[in-house]
């Protein structure tokens, strides 16, 4: 990168030099590199050389079907998969016009929200850690390992979840899993508590965010931003509210807002939003629809039960219509787009369907890539102590940043 | 929703067959498509954003139709438009051929449009005209194809492989 590699011109050369950060340090926690130009402790400017771990995701969703891409979505924002699952299926629902069931809704609804309460632990965990406040991100990450528990038990995966299939989920809900959602709606506002007293008042932890990158609305929305990024600078925006998806026009919360814009302010929205979420998931889980997870067989996009393969010979055909590469299922020649309020923001897929179960083009509106991109504006001034605080905000994930 | 009123004031800015829309039946609330010239598709998207109100850019970026059954364009770009106040959202289309594979760069409109221009120059080789910034984005400097178009091999073409390798003691 010949331009951000230049040397310094002689009359700057006394005082101002460059300083390369990443792409393997400990406070960028994923692979991403930063060219500083330094002036005594000051960032003058910051140039990001991404692309350390573009694996080609998208070249790869050219050449898996529909059901089989959920795998590589896991990898993408490996903090929340579940979310990710979620907005590929709600993607490719919407351009093959499949209604999911009740029951189906609320159980995505449910672990959508789970990995917002994981994704947003993390991320504000290990903002805390970066800044000095170790003990904080231990009790975070405590709650992350009861979560993992949950999807455990629904998938056998704590990690890769893989969870979502074309109209409907890999398994159903058992009672066990109602049961130790209950026992985490009941024991996290305790830990939530203790986090919010461990930080919120925490002197060091607030000095070395308040007013550190400041974004202001006009700004955020200029450069795209979502999520909760945008709605700490004061973008009242969230799918969940604004084109209610899934189940979420049956549930009452809030929307976490903010007009401080500064590091301090998106761990905030962070926090609240945790609070809102635990309340989807109460209401959700009290309220979970009987009945069927997948759509009827007749739609062949979903492996029938194996009861019905064994006994019935329209559940042995579909099985093998599904399997069987040369049949699969029909998708229309169409393109759409479709997203969700995914933890880190707007998570959206533009699919391109050529009639068949392959998706002829799946684009990934990573929200990373574009929070990333913010990064130089919301640095410069600041000192080199500052850019963990900057990036923990901004919670850059590489791997859905490159893809 | 003042859907009809958006596309009533394209009427009367470009007229009525300079553009055309369509909507996927399938969702067409946040599905509603435009396709637009290439070489005006700036001035289009400075009226939506100064007069109808689409002040955030979602996503910019490309298809290749080089296998597309019934295609006539080889690409087609696509910008996501949203209204943050309505939240209303439109997709501007427009179709580019080789060799002339030209369009203004959005980033005079939206800051937001640098990164993901770049990535669609990295990825589908479109040139924007006016970016300020218009490097590769995540392929390496010396890679010299474009790997979302879509005959580049899923494999590469051996890059991996020829890969030049320093040694410690060259190092």
């Amino acid at each position: 990168m010949p331009s951000t590699l230049e040397a310094p011109s002689p009359v700057e050369q006394d005082y101002r030099w460059t300083l390369n950060f990443g792409p393997q340090h400990p406070a960028t926690h994923t692979t991403l590199r930063l060219v500083l130009q330094i002036e005594g402790e000051r960032v003058v400017d910051a140039k990001p050389d991404i692309g350390y771990l573009h694996s080609g995701f998208e070249k790869i969703g050219e050449h898996l079907n529909y059901n089989q891409y959920v795998t590589v979505t896991d990898r993408m924002n490996y903090i929340s998969p579940l979310a990710n699952n979620i907005a590929w299926h709600h993607a490719v629902e919407t351009l093959l016009g499949i209604k999911v069931t009740p029951r189906c809704k609320y159980i995505r609804t449910i672990l959508a929200e789970l990995a917002r309460i994981s994704d947003h632990l993390l991320c504000d965990g290990a903002m805390a850690l970066d800044t000095g406040a170790f003990t904080a991100f231990l009790y975070a990450f405590n709650q992350r390992e009861a979560l993992y528990d949950v999807f455990e038990t629904l998938c056998g995966a704590r990690f890769t979840t893989s969870y979502t299939r074309t109209g409907g989920l890999m398994y159903d809900a058992t009672p066990l899993f109602v049961e130790q959602v209950r026992q985490f709606v009941k024991s996290f506002p305790a830990v939530h508590a203790e986090m919010c007293r461990l930080l919120n008042r925490n002197r060091i932890f607030v000095e070395r965010t308040k007013g550190i990158g400041f974004l202001s609305k006009e700004d955020a929305i200029n450069r795209s931003a979502t999520g909760p990024i945008a709605r700490a600078s004061g973008v009242t925006r969230d799918l969940r509210k604004d084109e209610p998806y899934l189940a979420y026009a049956d549930f009452d919360f809030n929307v976490i807002c903010s007009t401080g814009g500064d590091c301090f302010h998106r761990y905030l929205v962070r926090m609240d939003e945790m609070v809102e979420s635990l309340k989807i998931v109460a209401q959700a889980i009290e309220n979970l629809p009987s009945g069927p997870v997948n759509v009827p067989m007749a739609e062949r996009t979903i492996l029938p039960d194996k009861d019905r393969v064994y006994d019935t010979i329209e559940g042995l055909i579909t099985h093998f219509e599904v399997v069987m590469t040369n049949r699969g299922f029909q998708t229309p020649r169409e393109e759409c787009y479709a997203a969700i309020e995914a933890p880190n923001g707007e998570l959206g897929f533009y699919l391109v369907g050529d009639g068949s179960e392959i998706a002829y083009r799946a684009r990934c509106r990573p929200p990373s890539f574009i929070h990333f991109a913010l990064f130089p504006d919301l640095i410069k001034g600041h000192t080199v102590s500052d850019i963990v605080a900057v990036l923990g905000s901004l919670n850059i994930i590489a791997a859905e940043l490159d893809r | 929703m003042d859907s009809p009123s958006t596309l009533d004031q394209l009427k009367q800015r470009f007229g009525e067959r300079a553009w055309s829309y369509s909507e996927n039946p399938q969702s067409p609330q946040s599905n509603r498509r435009i396709v637009v010239p290439a070489e005006q598709v700036f001035s289009y998207l400075e009226f939506l954003k100064e007069e109808c109100g689409f002040d955030l850019l979602v996503d910019v970026t490309c298809v290749d139709y080089l296998y597309y059954r019934g295609a006539k364009d080889r690409f087609g770009l696509v910008y996501c438009l949203a209204n943050t106040t309505t939240s209303e959202r439109l997709i501007v289309r427009c179709f580019l051929n080789e060799p002339d594979l030209t369009v203004n760069s959005a980033v005079p409109l939206w800051e937001g449009a640098n990164w993901l221009e770049r990535e669609v120059f990295d990825m589908f080789g479109i040139v924007f005209d006016g970016h300020p910034d218009l490097r590769k984005i995540l392929m390496p400097e010396e890679f010299d194809a474009h790997p979302l178009r879509k005959d580049y091999p899923l494999r590469g073409r051996g890059e991996r492989h020829n890969f030049q390798r320093i040694t410690r003691a060259e190092g």
